[in-house]
Parts: C-alpha cells; structure tokens; sequence
C-alpha cells in the first residue's frame, strides 16, 4: 500500500497515534511522517481529529435521528443552498446528497424526542424548497463508523503454539 | 504385561513448546508472544460459506483428494500467484493442514536409511515425522550470518549416498527468514546435481515483507523434484479450520493420496467449502492483514533496536528471533526468567532445534497494544539484567 493511504488508515483507526510511533510503524523517518501529516491537514484530507463514544453508557439522554428529506431542486444551484441552510444547524449532525426516492440525508442529534420533531417541524418543513420529510429515529447503535460497540473481544487462543 | 508401545515412538524428544506450555499455563497473569497462528478472525465472507454450507447440509465425505472446485481454485490461484500450473485432477491433494501434507509426503517418499535433510531451526514436526517413516534425519544448522538461509555449501556438506530430501521451510518459523530468487537458484544447482527431492513447506508464503514469496517449484527442472505444501491457516487467519494442501508430480501425489485416503478419508467438508470462498475472494483480507503485520514487525524491530539487541531483519511469517547470547543465559533459562519475573511468554529459539540456542521466537500475531506493553516489560527485564551483570 502507498505510504500516504497507509498514514490515512492507521490515523482513521486512531488518531492519538504519535508521530514516532507512526513513523516506526511506516518505516519512514519522524520527520517525513509530521511533513505528510501537516500536507494532509492543509490540503484538508485529514478535517479532524475525533473520538468514538458510545453514548449509551452515559446516562445523558441522546436521541439520533435519520431523516430522509425531499426538495425542491433551485435553477443554478442545484441542491448546494439548501443543503447549506440544513448543515448551518449546530444540531445537524451530518448531511448527505443520495440518489434514490429522496434527495438528502439529514442525521440529527438531539436530547429528546420532541426536540427532533420540534427541528422537523419548525425549522426544517418550513424551509420553502422542502416538500417533504420522513423521521426515523436509531433504537440501538450495533457498530459505528466500523467499530462493533459494547463488546470488547477476548483473545481465546491457546497461550503458547508452534 | 509387555510393553504397548513402541520403541521409534517413544524415543521421539517431545516438542520443547509442550514444555513451555506447561509452565507459562501456571502463570495467570502472564501475557504471551507465544503463538503461532492469526490473531484475526476468519474473514467472515469466509466464515459465512463455511456457515451455509452446513446449514444446505453438505455434511458428507468429499472425494478423497479433496473437492474438486477447491483443487481447480488452488490450481488458479498457484498459476496467478506464481505462475506454475498444476492438474487439478492429480497433482493436488487437499490435507489437514499443511502438518498432514508434510507427513504424507515423508511417508510417501521415504524408506528406512533414506537420509532427509532438515534446516533448523525450523517447525517442530519435520524431524519427527522423518524418525516415524524409519528415515533418518540430518540436521543442517542454519547461521546468523546468513539471516539463516539455506546455502548450497551447507547442503553439499550434509549430503551422502543416502540422501533422499530437502526439507525446505521458508518463509520460515520460527526465524521469519525467507529465501529470495538467488538464494533459491544458488540451492538448486546442488539439489539437481544430488538428485535430492524437495518438500517445500509455503505455508507463510503469503506472508512476506520484501517482494512476493517466490516458490522453488518455480525454477528450471525443480517442479518434477518438488513437493509443495501450503494451506489456509495462515494465509487466510483459518488454523482452527485445519485445512491445507500438497502439490506435486503425479506419481508421488498418487502414493500420498492412498496413505491420505487410508488414513485421514478426506479433509473436513465444512472447511473445503469455506475454502473455495477464501482462495477465489480472499486476496483483499491477506493484503489486509499483510499490511497490519508488517506495521507490528517495524515496531518490533525498532524496540529491538531501541533497547540495543541484536536482531537480524525478518522479511517473513510473523515472528522476529532476538538474540539474546549477551546475557550468558540458555533461551530457556531467559524465557523462563522473562516468564517468572516480568511476566511475558515468549518461545525458546531451542524448540526449534539446537541451532536455535541464545534466541527467542518473539510472535507478532498480537494487537499493537499488546506488543507496546510487552516491549516495555522486555526494556525493563533486559535493564535489570545489565545492572545486575554490570555490578
């Protein structure tokens, strides 16, 4: 694999990664993998550094919310304002243009269920190009981002084996 | 009452990894390097066809070479990856892992006095499996100096009359050695001027770090002498599934087919059928894993080097062999010790042979997060010892 993709998919898995560490694990000097580092970020390939939480071990109440969302597409715009009316809501989780039976993709987090409806209903509906919105609300989250949550995975292997 | 059993049996040493075994299994709170498969899962396309093919009910006896769609993939995937072909119908044999190949082919080719050469160190069933067929096994002991590759001079030397096979274990364990295109064309001549036979054991052959994994079948007048052996336990993280494969001429395969036949019937159904899944789709999971063990190999060697000890570069498996001599202890006594007082595992290079005295088989097949902290106990145990040679 090419060095570059190689950085990228240590770094996705984990990025507290330091850059010794990840120079050893490349092969390559520390100062060529800080180089690559600061190009990947400048060139905003790397957006940012986050963590995985399970949010289901906290006992702050979190809800997620799918929302599939039809519009109205604009003359010479196409879907890009409408999309950036949506994301500019801080509780906007993420957004994504889809093909198929509606246009966007709206993921939304929230503290209650009637906060959500309360976005869907206010604020989102009432945006003029939007002609309509089906909710869906996520029950249980079994893996993320490839990550399977809740368990953690023993090593069953015998201890010593030819 | 006499005596059961029999004499050839129970004059066979047993495995100095049993016996390792025993003491690391009476430390609890030890963690190991001690392994010698996959810390993946299988695959679970693979995993999945295995699944399937029990719940279709495919629960009978396969033929006794083995599938026939699995030994057509084989051959395809032999022909892709090194450009050698074979005929599905007789010149594969699918095994129980590829320790059954190895026994069958010695079995096969060898009559009592036949002299089998056996590059140590090495895994710990050749010599064995040679005592058991009547042969006599000739211990060629591999050097540092040569990253312990096989040489032409240390093949002439152990040649006589009576030398019948090569056994041939590269990529190796459990030195990580491998043997590239020259260090084979330098062997070859030799074999072919002996007219040895050779057993070539690929079973880490996909798991090579400095170009791909080159096969001596692959050379001028060797695929006629040459019994090659691979499989799926390591390739593809399936050792549990106990599934390998011998390759060669005709009438050898013949003959290890019968005693396969006699023995063994056939090999595991569920595992052909998860088989045909991993040779035909399986590539992206070995590069997958290929690319995960060679990052885990570069931060071995420079904690290795880091801690200044001495330890050539392996290009292959998924071990590194420290050498520990600096410390005026036996590997056994350094694991041990290592064992008792910082408490990691790690394998005596001496279960592997002789020639493996004043190393140790450190494994790789472990997370990151297990290698960091090992390393660091490593650090600390080798710091200790220093002081205490230098007070």
């Amino acid at each position: 694999m090419e060095f570059r993709e190689e950085l990228l998919r240590i770094m996705e898995k984990n990025s507290r990664m330091n850059t010794k560490e990840l120079a050893v694990l490349l092969g390559v000097s520390e100062e060529a993998a800080i180089n690559e580092l600061k190009a990947l970020e400048d060139e905003g390939t790397i957006c940012g550094y986050h963590t995985m939480v399970n949010w289901d071990n906290v006992s702050t109440e979190k809800v997620t919310a799918l929302i599939e969302v039809k519009v109205t597409p604009q003359r010479g715009q196409g879907f890009d304002n409408i999309a950036e009316r949506i994301y500019n809501y801080p509780e906007v989780e993420s957004v994504y243009l889809m093909a198929g039976g509606y246009d966007l993709m709206v993921i939304l987090e929230g503290k209650t269920l009637k906060e959500v409806s309360g976005f869907v209903t206010e604020k989102l509906s009432a945006l003029e190009t939007v002609t309509g919105t089906a909710t869906h609300f996520i029950l249980k989250k079994y893996k993320d981002h490839g990550t399977i949550l809740g368990k953690k995975k023993e090593d069953t292997r015998e201890i010593v084996t030819p | 009452m006499r005596d059961p059993l029999a004499k050839k049996v129970v004059d066979i040493k047993p495995s100095g990894i049993r016996k390792f075994f025993d003491i690391v299994s009476e430390m609890k709170d030890a963690i190991s390097l001690g392994v010698g498969e996959p810390d993946f899962d299988t695959p679970w396309h693979i995993r999945d066809e295995g699944i399937y093919a029990l719940e279709k009910g495919k629960t009978f006896y396969t033929s006794n070479a083995g599938l026939k769609e699995l030994r057509e993939e084989i051959a395809a995937y032999l022909k892709r990856t090194q450009d050698i072909m074979y005929d599905p119908v007789s010149e594969i044999l699918v095994t129980v892992g590829g320790s059954e190949g190895i026994d069958v082919a010695l079995r096969a080719m060898c009559d009592p006095g036949d002299e089998v050469l056996i590059p140590q160190p090495s895994y710990v069933s050749y010599e064995p499996c040679a005592v058991l067929t009547g042969a006599k096994p000739v211990i060629i002991n591999l050097k540092p100096e040569n990253e312990f590759r096989l040489t032409a001079q240390e093949i002439e030397e152990a040649v006589t009359e009576k030398t019948k096979i090569l056994v041939l274990p590269f990529p190796n364990n459990p030195t990580g050695a491998i043997m590239e295109q020259s260090d084979l064309e330098a062997i070859r001549e030799v074999i072919i001027k002996h007219d040895l036979y050779v057993i070539s054991d690929e079973i880490y052959g996909e798991l090579t770090y400095k170009g791909k994994h080159i096969s001596i079948a692959t050379l001028p007048g060797m695929q006629e002498r040459t019994i090659l052996i691979n499989g799926f336990s390591k390739a593809y993280a399936m050792t549990g599934w106990r599934l390998g494969y011998a390759c060669g001429p005709k009438n050898i395969l013949a003959q290890m087919t019968k005693i396969h036949q006699f023995a063994i019937m056939c090999a595991p159904t569920t595992s052909q059928y998860a088989a045909i899944e991993a040779v035909k789709n399986g590539d992206p999971d070995i590069a997958r894993m290929r690319d995960s063990y060679n990052m885990r190999r570069r931060f071995l060697l420079n904690a290795f080097k880091e801690m200044n000890i001495e330890c050539f570069e392996p290009f292959g498996a998924f071990y590194v062999f420290p050498c520990i001599k600096e410390f005026g202890m036996t590997s056994e006594e350094f694991a041990t010790r290592f064992l008792q007082e910082d408490k990691v595992a790690a394998v005596p290079g001496t279960a592997f042979g002789d020639s493996g005295e004043g190393y140790l088989r450190i494994s790789y097949a472990y997370s990151l997060e297990r290698l960091e902290e090992a390393m660091k106990r490593f650090a600390h145990f080798v710091e200790k010892l220093r002081a205490q040679k230098n007070a």
